[in-house]
C-alpha cells in the first residue's frame, strides 16, 4: 500500500513505512476521536469512507480511462435501490397480494451478501448501457451525455411508481433492512464490559474494511494489462489500436468496473441510511464526487481518498462554525449549509485549478509494474 | 525472415473511405508484395493517412475491399489484423508520453505472451536504436521528436510484425534526423518486413522504396519504380518542386 504513504506530507517522501504506519493508525482510531465531538463526526466519518468507494470508482473512469464522466451517481442510485426494493418492506406494501402468494407478506428481506453483488451486477450493467451508446465520443459530448444518463436514472427513480411501484417515486423508500453479518446486526449498539459502542463504529470499520479491500483490487488493476491499456488509451487512442488493445471492451470495462463501486457503495449507503430517495442522487452529487477526485489528484488512489476525506469533512466543520456565525452577525442564516457546501468545492476547484493543477496528490506517471517504477525513478 | 519470394502479401481493391458525407479515399487499387518497401506520396488531404489506417483497421471502409495474405480483412477489427502481422506507426508518433521509454517499448507488445520471444525483440531493437536504449528509463514525453519517431518504430517493432505501415515518419524533423529515420526503416525492411509508407518528403520516400504509389484527391494517379517515379516529369513538377 505504498500509495497511503503519500497522503502524509513530507513524511510520505522521506518515510514512506512510518507514513504508512500513521495513515493505518489514524484510520483505525479517527472514529474515537470523533466520537469526542460526538456521534454526529462518526458519522461524517462513515460518510467520507462511503465517499472514497466512490471517489475511488470514479477515479478508474475518469482518472485512469480517462473516460469524463457526470452521472457517476446514477451506479450509486442503482445500488442503493436494488438494496431498498431487496431489503425493505417495500414490495409488500407495493404488491400486498403478490407478496403474500410469495409468502413474503413482510417485504423482501435478502442478506447482505445476496444484496450487495446484485446490486453492483446491476450497477455495472447499468455501466454497460451507458458506454455502448458513448464508445465513439470524448470530452465534452461525452460529459454531456453521461450528465444526462445521471439524470435520466434519477427521473426514472423519481416515477417508477406508476404504474408499477418500484421505487415508491419522490417519497423514496422507507425501513431499510441495516447490514446484517451473519447474525450481527451493524445498526444496533452493542454493550461491552459495561461501554456501550455505537453502532455507528461497527459501519465505520465495515466500511473501513471495503474501503482497504477496493484500494487493493484497484492497485492490482492499475499495474496489470487492463491497467496499462486503459494509461494507453488515455494518452492516445489511435497509438493504443495500433498496438492492439481493444479500445472498446477497455471502455466498456472502465465503465462498467467503475459503476460496480458504485452499486456497492449504494448498497452500503443505503443499509447505513436506512431510507433512500431520488434526491441524494442529484447531479450535484455526480459533481461532488467528480470534484473529490480532481481535487485530490486524478489517476491517484491517495488523491480520491484524500479528496473524498477532505470535502466530506470541511463541509461538516463549515456548517458547524459558519451557522453561529452567521446567526451571531446578522441574527439570522443568510446562507444555507448546502449552499456553502456548493460554494466551497467551487472555490476549492479554482484554487486547485490555480496553484495546483495536478491535484492535491498528483498521479504518478508510470503505469507498470513496480519495478519500473523504481528503476525510472531511480535514474530520473 | 526470409523473404517469401514474389508473393502479393496486400492487395487493396477499390478501396474507399468516406467520414460522413465526404469521401476522403474514391477508390484506391494498390499491391504490395513480402519484403517489398513501397511508398505512398501526394500532397496534403489526398487521403494517404486514411488509406494507411483503413488498412490498419482504425477506419472502416465504405467500399472496396482489402486482403492481406489472401485473407478478406473486412470483418477483423484492428487489434486482430495486430495478430495477423499489420502494425501501424500512426501520424504524429503517438506515443505514451506518460510512459517511460521501456514501458512505451513493453506497451508495443501487449498482443504477445512469449516473454523470451519479446525479450529478445526488445535486444533486437535495441540494437537497431542505441539512441532508444540510452534512453530506457526516461519519460516518453520528453524525448526529442526523432526521438519519439524512432521509439514509435520500435513499439511497432515489438508486435513483430511481417507489414509495418508508416504514416510521415519526417513529419517535423530536421533532415539529418529524417536520414537516420529512413536508415532506420531500411534495416528493418533487411530484416524481412515488408513495408508501406506515406510520405510527404517525396524524394527520399522514392529513393529508399522499390516502388511507389502517387495519390491525389483520394485516387491513385501514378505508380511504379521509385526511380520511375523520381524521373517522372509530372512527379518532379508536382511533388518534388521542381518548375516543369
Amino acid at each position: 500500500m505504498n500509495e497511503l504513504a503519500e497522503l502524509v506530507p513530507y513524511l510520505g517522501k522521506h518515510k514512506p513505512r512510518a507514513a504508512r504506519a500513521l495513515v493505518i493508525l489514524l484510520a483505525l482510531v479517527a472514529p474515537l476521536i470523533a466520537i469526542m465531538f460526538g456521534r454526529t463526526w462518526v458519522r461524517v466519518l462513515d460518510f467520507a469512507l462511503l465517499y472514497m468507494m466512490l471517489a475511488l470508482g470514479l477515479n478508474l473512469v475518469v482518472g485512469y480511462a480517462g473516460l469524463l464522466d457526470l452521472g457517476y451517481i446514477a451506479f450509486y442510485a442503482v445500488g442503493a435501490y436494488t438494496w431498498a426494493f431487496l431489503a425493505s418492506p417495500h414490495f409488500a406494501e407495493a404488491f400486498p397480494a403478490l407478496a403474500a402468494g410469495l409468502g413474503a407478506a413482510d417485504g423482501i428481506h435478502l442478506p447482505f451478501w445476496l444484496v450487495l453483488p446484485v446490486g453492483a451486477a446491476l450497477a455495472a450493467m447499468a455501466g454497460i448501457i451507458l458506454g455502448f451508446p458513448v464508445l465513439r465520443l470524448r470530452g465534452d459530448y461525452l460529459a454531456i451525455v453521461t450528465l444526462g444518463f445521471g439524470e435520466i436514472v434519477r427521473i426514472f427513480m423519481n416515477n417508477l411508481n406508476y404504474p408499477v411501484n418500484i421505487t415508491n417515486g419522490p417519497q423514496g423508500i422507507n425501513l431499510l433492512d441495516s447490514m446484517n453479518l451473519f447474525g450481527w446486526d451493524l445498526a444496533r449498539s452493542i454493550k461491552l464490559w459495561g461501554v456501550k459502542i455505537d453502532s455507528l463504529f461497527f459501519y465505520y470499520y465495515f466500511f473501513l474494511l471495503c474501503v482497504v479491500g477496493s484500494i487493493l483490487f484497484i492497485q492490482r488493476l492499475q499495474i496489470s494489462r487492463i491497467g496499462r491499456a486503459w494509461a494507453a488509451m488515455r494518452d492516445d487512442e489511435l497509438a493504443a489500436k495500433a498496438i492492439g488493445i481493444n479500445i472498446r471492451n477497455m471502455k466498456l470495462l472502465a465503465f462498467a468496473l467503475g459503476a460496480t463501486f458504485g452499486g456497492v457503495a449504494g448498497g452500503l449507503f443505503g443499509a447505513f441510511q436506512g431510507f433512500v430517495s431520488p434526491e441524494s442522487f442529484s447531479l450535484m452529487e455526480s459533481i461532488a464526487v467528480l470534484v473529490m477526485v480532481v481535487f485530490g489528484g486524478m489517476g491517484n488512489i491517495a488523491g480520491a481518498i484524500a479528496g473524498a476525506l477532505i470535502l466530506t469533512a470541511l463541509p461538516e466543520i463549515l456548517r458547524h462554525i459558519a451557522l453561529p456565525i452567521q446567526q451571531a452577525l446578522f441574527g439570522q442564516v443568510l446562507l444555507d449549509p448546502e449552499v456553502l457546501r456548493m460554494l466551497l468545492y467551487s472555490l476549492a476547484m479554482i484554487l486547485m485549478m490555480l496553484l495546483r493543477p495536478g491535484g492535491l496528490i498528483p498521479a504518478h506517471a508510470r503505469y507498470s509494474r513496480p519495478e519500473f517504477i523504481a528503476a525510472g525513478e531511480a535514474r530520473a | 525472415m526470409p523473404s517469401d519470394g514474389v508473393k502479393t502479401l496486400l492487395r487493396l481493391a477499390g478501396v474507399q473511405v468516406a467520414y460522413g458525407a465526404i469521401e476522403a479515399v474514391k477508390g484506391v487499387d494498390l499491391e504490395l508484395f513480402a519484403g517489398e518497401m513501397v511508398c505512398l506520396i501526394g500532397a496534403n488531404g489526398a487521403g494517404k493517412t486514411t488509406t494507411l489506417n483503413a488498412i490498419a483497421g482504425t477506419l472502416p471502409l465504405s467500399g472496396g475491399s482489402i486482403s492481406y495474405h489472401e485473407e478478406d480483412l473486412a470483418r477483423l477489427p484492428a487489434h486482430k489484423r495486430l495478430r495477423r502481422g499489420i502494425a501501424l506507426v500512426p501520424e504524429g508518433r503517438g506515443i505514451f508520453t506518460r510512459l517511460t521509454v521501456e514501458e512505451n517499448l513493453r506497451m508495443g507488445a501487449y498482443i504477445r505472451k512469449d516473454a523470451d520471444g519479446v525479450a529478445a525483440d526488445m535486444a533486437r531493437v535495441f540494437d537497431m536504436l542505441p539512441r532508444i536504449h540510452e534512453r530506457l528509463h526516461q519519460v516518453a514525453g520528453t524525448l526529442s521528436g526523432g526521438e519519439q519517431q524512432m521509439l514509435a518504430i520500435g513499439r511497432a517493432l515489438l508486435s513483430r510484425p511481417r507489414l509495418l505501415l508508416l504514416d510521415e515518419p519526417s513529419m517535423g524533423l530536421a533532415p539529418l534526423v529524417v536520414e537516420k529515420i529512413f536508415e532506420v526503416v531500411q534495416s528493418v525492411r533487411q530484416e524481412g518486413v515488408s513495408i508501406l509508407l506515406v510520405e510527404q518528403n517525396a524524394n527520399l520516400a522514392l529513393e529508399f522504396a522499390q516502388r511507389g504509389y502517387v495519390m491525389e484527391s483520394g485516387r491513385i494517379m501514378l505508380s511504379g519504380s521509385g526511380r520511375e517515379l523520381l524521373a517522372n516529369p509530372a512527379v518532379r513538377a508536382a511533388y518534388l518542386g521542381e518548375a516543369s
